[in-house]
C-alpha cells in the first residue's frame, strides 16, 4: 500500500493531525469545529493560558455532546441526591471528569468562575479526577454547569452509582491519629527515659525522679488505651470465634508489658518498659498503615450501577421527549437511545437500525444487528443511529443484573486464613513453652525471680516482629506491583495469588485488545485511486467493519458516492466517478458462503472485478504467546468466553481442550465453582460485566482494562492492559511474599535470642529492651523493603531488554 | 537541677501544641489530596483572576 505523504498540521487544541479539514484563527490551526469552538470560548474570557501550561491539552472535540444530554439534571429529586450541600445561596456538587489528564486541566477547571460568574469556586482533586463546584443556584443551575463543562471539553460522567450510598468511603483517619499520638508519646517517653539509661549517678532529688516516672506513666496511657486498642479488639474478636490470630499474642505482650511497668513505677521498684512498649506499638501501627493504604483513586467494588448512565430519554405520546432518571423507568416506557449510548434496561426494539456492541456484557466481539421486535439486553451499547425501544424489564431485573443476585455476591470476604496467623500460632506455643520452662526452673532455684523472668520473656519475645515483617513486606510489594500496573485491592490478595494453581481467561477484551482489530489485505494490489474509492464508500457506513477499513486505509480525500445502498450485515455499494464499487461479505456477492476461517472477510469489488479481501481478526494482546507459554508451566490454563469458537484452533496450543465458548455469565461462575470443588485455587482474568460473577467467585479476580479510570467490575486486582506481557513475572513476584517474610522474621528472632538470654535470667534491664526493640524493628523494615525492591528490579531489567527483542513469534503472526 | 521541672513542662507543652496542629490538619482534610496542591502552587495569576472577577462584578 502506498502511503500518501501526511500533512503535518496539528490541531492547536488537541494536538491531533488535521486530517479531514483544517480551520484557522490567526496562525493557529484546528482539526474540527469542536476544537475551534473551545478555543474561542476560552479566548473570550482570557483563559488562553490553558494552552501555554501544557502543549495541546485538549481532547479531540469531533464528537460533540448532544445539547439535550444533561436535561435529566433538571429533575429535582435527582438534584437532591447529587448535590451534597445546599443553603439559600450556594450548592455544592462534585463532578467526575475522566478526561482530566494534565496540569492545564487543573488550571482551567479551577478557573471556572471566570467562565461563569455564578460559579463561586471550584476545586480539583486530580488523583480522583473530580472537581468540586460551589455555585449560586439562584443564578445558574446544575444542568448549566454540566453544559458548561461539556462545552470546554470536559463532559462530566454520571452513573447510576452516584445516586447510591451517599456515604462515600472516607478513608479511615483514625489510624493516622493513632500514629500521630503514639509517635508523640513514644518520642517523649524515650526522651524522659534517658536518665534511666545512662544512670548519671542515681537521681538524688526524689521529686525529679517522680516527675520523670509519672510523666512516662501518663504518656503511656494514650498509647495503651488508644494506640494499641485495635490489637485488643481484634484479639478479643478472634478469641470469641475460638481461633488465634496474630493479634492475640501481641495483645498479650502489650498487656503484660504495660502491667508490669505500671507496677514497677508505682511501687518504685524500677523504671518499667514503657519506652519499648510504645515504640513497638508505634512501629506496628505504621506497618499496618503502610500495608492497608488503599488506592482511593481506584474502585475495586463497582457493581453494575457504575456502568449504567444516569438519565435516558423517554418518549411520550405525541412525540414529547423528556429526559428521565434511569431509576424511574417503568415497564412499558418507550425510550430513545442515541448513538454510543448504553441501553439501561431489557427492551424490545421498535424503531431504528440496531447495531449493538455487547462485548462488555456477553463477550461477543462483533456487534450484533437486531431486528425490530427482537429483545435487546441491558448493558449493550448502540453503535448506529437513534433507536426507539420499549422497556420490558426493570433496570434492576434485567438479564445482566440478575447475575448480581447470585449467592457469590452475598458471600463474605473470608478467603482463607492468612499465612502469618498460622505461624503466629506456632510461635505462641513455643513462647509459652519457654516461659513455663523458665518459670519452673526459677521456682526450683530462686522463686523470687519467677515473675520477673516470665514477664520479661513475654515482653521480649513479642511476635510483633512477625507482624512487622508481614505488614512491611506486603505494603512494599503492593507499592511495587502498583508501579507495574497491577493494582491489588489489599495485602491478602498477594497471598491468594501466591497460592493459586489455575488460571481461567476470558477472551474478548481480555486476551484480545478491545480497540484494535487486526486488519490485513489479501489480493490484487490496489492503486491510490482504488484505495480512495474503497475508503469513500466505507466511510458512508457506520458498521464497525467499515470503520475499521477506513481507519486502515491511508488518508485521502473523500469522493462523492452516488446511489449508496447499504444492506445491513452484508455490505455496501455505490457509484463513484461512474464506477460501481462494492464491499461486503461473501454472502453479499451471492456466492456460496463458506464457513468462517478464524476471521471475517470483507471483499472488494469494482466494476465486477474482485480485487481482494480485507481480513479482520481478533488482535491479541502483545506478548500473549510468551505469557501463556510461561504460565502453562506452573498453572492449569483454561479459556471461557461468551464469543463463538472461531479462535479454537489458534488457541489450542495453550489451552488444549479447556476452551469453552458461547458461555453465559452464569456458566462462567459455575465453571470456576466446579474447579474450586476440585480443590483448585483459581485466578480469573476478565474484563467485562459478563465476567463479574466469575471474578467474584474465584480466589483472585483480575480485571484487565485499557483505561484504569474506566469502569471495571468488582475484582481483587485491576491490571493495566498494556502491562499484560508482564503477567507471569508479576504472579511469580507475589509468590516471593512468604520467602521475604520468613527471612526477615528469622533475622529478627536472632535479636530476640539475645534479649531472651537476659530475660530468662530475670535480669532484663529496660535499656536493653529499649535498644533491641528499635534495632530489630528498623532492621526488619530495611530488610523487607530492600528484598522486595531488589526482586522488583530484576523484573524491570528483564523488560528493559525484552522490548528490543523480536516479537515475530507473537500469536498474531502464527499461521494456523 | 530543679530548673529541669520547668524545662520539661515547657518542652512538653510545645510538643503538645505541634501534636494538636497535626491532628487538626488531618481532621480538616488537608491530607486527603496530596497531589493537586503540588501542581496548584505552580500557577500564577490566581490572585489576579479573582481580582479581575471582582472588578468585572463592580462594573456590571
Amino acid at each position: 500500500m502506498i502511503k500518501e505523504p501526511q500533512q503535518k498540521t496539528t490541531c492547536y487544541h488537541c494536538g491531533e493531525n488535521c486530517e479531514e479539514e483544517t480551520l484557522h484563527i490567526a496562525e493557529k490551526s484546528f482539526c474540527c469545529q469542536g476544537c475551534k469552538t473551545v478555543y474561542e470560548i476560552l479566548n473570550k474570557v482570557e483563559l488562553c493560558d490553558y494552552y501555554t501550561i501544557s502543549n495541546a491539552p485538549g481532547l479531540n472535540q469531533k464528537n460533540k455532546v448532544r445539547p439535550e444530554k444533561f436535561a435529566f439534571l433538571e429533575d429535582v429529586q435527582l438534584q437532591q441526591k447529587l448535590i451534597h450541600f445546599k443553603n439559600e445561596k450556594q450548592s455544592h456538587v462534585t463532578f467526575y471528569l475522566p478526561q482530566m489528564h494534565c496540569s492545564s486541566c487543573i488550571w482551567l477547571l479551577e478557573n471556572l468562575p471566570k467562565l461563569d460568574h455564578a460559579i463561586i469556586r471550584s476545586e480539583v482533586n486530580f488523583l480522583k479526577k473530580e472537581v468540586s463546584v460551589v455555585f449560586d443556584h439562584t443564578r445558574t443551575s446544575l444542568r448549566s454547569v454540566a453544559d458548561l463543562l461539556s462545552s470546554i471539553g470536559y463532559e462530566p460522567h454520571f452513573s447510576l452509582n452516584d445516586l447510591g450510598n451517599k456515604t462515600k468511603v472516607k478513608y479511615d483517619k483514625s489510624r493516622i491519629y493513632k500514629i500521630g499520638i503514639t509517635g508523640f508519646c513514644f518520642g517523649n517517653i524515650m526522651l524522659l527515659s534517658f536518665p534511666e539509661y545512662f544512670s548519671l549517678g542515681e537521681i538524688e532529688e526524689k521529686g525529679l525522679k517522680d516527675l520523670f516516672s509519672y510523666l512516662i506513666l501518663f504518656l503511656s496511657l494514650p498509647v495503651f488505651f488508644y494506640g494499641a486498642s485495635e490489637f485488643f479488639t481484634s484479639a478479643i474478636k478472634s478469641l470469641k470465634q475460638r481461633y488465634l490470630n496474630i493479634d492475640a499474642p501481641i495483645a498479650l505482650a502489650v498487656l503484660i508489658t504495660f502491667g508490669r511497668s505500671v507496677y514497677e513505677i508505682i511501687s518504685g521498684n524500677g523504671a518499667g518498659y514503657m519506652d519499648s512498649m510504645s515504640g513497638i506499638v508505634f512501629f506496628m501501627l505504621i506497618g499496618r498503615f503502610f500495608q492497608d493504604k488503599t488506592y482511593n483513586t481506584m474502585a475495586f467494588t463497582r457493581d453494575y450501577t457504575s456502568y449504567f448512565p444516569l438519565g435516558v430519554t423517554v418518549v411520550y405520546s405525541a412525540g414529547v421527549e423528556k429526559q428521565v432518571p434511569v431509576s424511574n423507568i417503568k415497564v412499558g416506557d418507550r425510550i430513545k437511545i442515541h448513538s454510543n449510548e448504553i441501553i439501561p434496561a431489557d427492551s424490545i426494539l421498535f424503531y431504528g437500525n440496531a447495531n449493538i456492541d455487547q462485548s462488555f456484557v456477553t463477550g461477543e466481539s462483533l456487534p450484533i444487528e437486531k431486528s425490530i421486535g427482537e429483545i435487546i439486553y441491558a448493558g449493550g451499547k448502540q453503535l448506529g443511529g437513534a433507536l426507539e425501544l420499549e422497556v420490558v424489564k426493570d433496570v434492576s431485573q434485567s438479564y445482566l443484573t440478575s447475575l448480581w443476585n447470585n449467592d457469590a455476591f452475598k458471600k463474605n470476604e473470608q478467603k482463607g486464613v492468612s499465612y502469618i496467623h498460622t505461624v503466629s500460632r506456632y510461635f505462641t506455643v513455643v513462647l509459652f513453652a519457654i516461659a513455663i520452662g523458665s518459670a519452673i526452673y526459677w521456682q526450683l532455684h530462686n522463686p523470687s525471680k519467677v515473675w520477673n523472668a516470665v514477664t520479661s520473656i513475654l515482653i521480649v519475645a513479642c511476635p510483633c516482629a512477625l507482624l512487622l515483617s508481614a505488614t512491611f513486606t506486603n505494603g512494599n510489594m503492593l507499592r511495587v506491583l502498583q508501579g507495574f500496573g497491577f493494582f491489588a485491592r489489599n495485602a491478602g490478595v498477594i497471598e491468594q495469588v501466591a497460592n493459586a494453581d489455575s488460571i481461567v481467561f476470558d477472551k474478548t477484551g481480555t486476551i484480545t485488545e478491545q480497540t484494535n482489530s487486526g486488519i490485513t489485505y489479501e489480493g490484487a494490489q490496489m492503486d491510490e485511486k482504488i484505495i480512495s474509492y474503497v475508503r469513500s464508500l466505507a466511510a458512508q457506513s457506520s458498521h464497525p467493519l467499515s470503520k475499521a477499513i477506513v481507519k486502515y486505509l491511508p488518508g485521502g480525500a473523500k469522493l462523492k458516492v452516488k446511489n449508496f445502498i447499504e444492506k445491513p450485515g452484508a455490505g455496501v455499494m455505490g457509484i463513484i466517478e461512474d464506477k460501481k464499487v462494492a464491499i461486503g461479505s461473501l454472502k453479499f456477492f451471492d456466492q456460496k458462503a463458506h464457513s468462517s476461517d478464524g476471521g471475517t472477510r470483507v471483499y472488494v469489488q469494482i466494476e465486477d472485478r474482485m480485487y481482494g479481501s480485507f481480513i479482520i481478526q481478533a488482535h491479541y494482546r502483545e506478548g500473549l504467546t510468551q505469557v501463556l507459554e510461561d504460565l502453562k508451566r506452573r498453572f492449569k490454563l483454561s479459556l471461557i468466553s461468551g464469543d463463538n469458537d472461531s479462535e479454537f484452533s489458534r488457541l489450542k496450543h495453550f489451552f488444549d481442550a479447556n476452551q469453552y465458548f458461547n458461555r453465559s455469565p452464569q456458566d462462567k461462575l459455575e465453571y470456576i465453582d466446579s474447579l474450586q470443588k476440585e480443590n483448585k485455587k483459581v485466578i480469573m482474568i476478565g474484563d467485562g460485566l459478563n465476567d463479574a460473577g466469575a471474578l467474584r467467585q474465584s480466589n483472585v479476580g483480575i480485571a484487565i482494562t485499557d483505561n484504569v479510570n474506566n469502569f471495571s467490575p468488582a475484582c481483587d486486582v485491576i491490571l493495566d492492559g498494556t502491562k499484560f506481557a508482564h503477567l507471569n513475572d508479576l504472579l511469580r513476584y507475589c509468590s516471593n511474599n512468604k520467602l521475604i517474610i520468613n527471612i526477615s522474621f528469622i533475622v529478627s528472632i536472632l535479636y530476640n535470642f539475645i534479649g531472651l538470654y537476659f530475660a530468662a535470667q530475670g535480669s532484663l534491664q529496660p535499656v536493653i529492651a529499649a535498644i533491641l526493640m528499635p534495632i530489630s524493628s528498623i532492621s526488619i523494615v530495611l530488610l523487607t523493603t530492600g528484598l522486595s525492591s531488589i526482586l522488583a528490579i530484576q523484573i524491570k531489567r528483564k523488560y528493559a531488554c525484552s522490548k528490543t527483542q523480536n516479537l515475530k513469534t507473537d500469536i498474531n503472526h502464527m499461521s494456523i | 537541677m530543679s530548673v529541669i521541672f520547668i524545662l520539661i513542662i515547657a518542652s512538653l507543652t510545645i510538643a503538645i501544641g505541634f501534636l494538636i496542629a497535626f491532628l487538626w490538619s488531618v481532621k480538616t482534610n488537608q491530607y486527603d489530596d496530596d497531589y493537586t496542591p503540588s501542581v496548584r502552587i505552580l500557577f500564577d495569576n490566581e490572585l489576579s483572576a479573582t481580582q479581575s472577577t471582582n472588578a468585572k462584578e463592580k462594573n456590571k
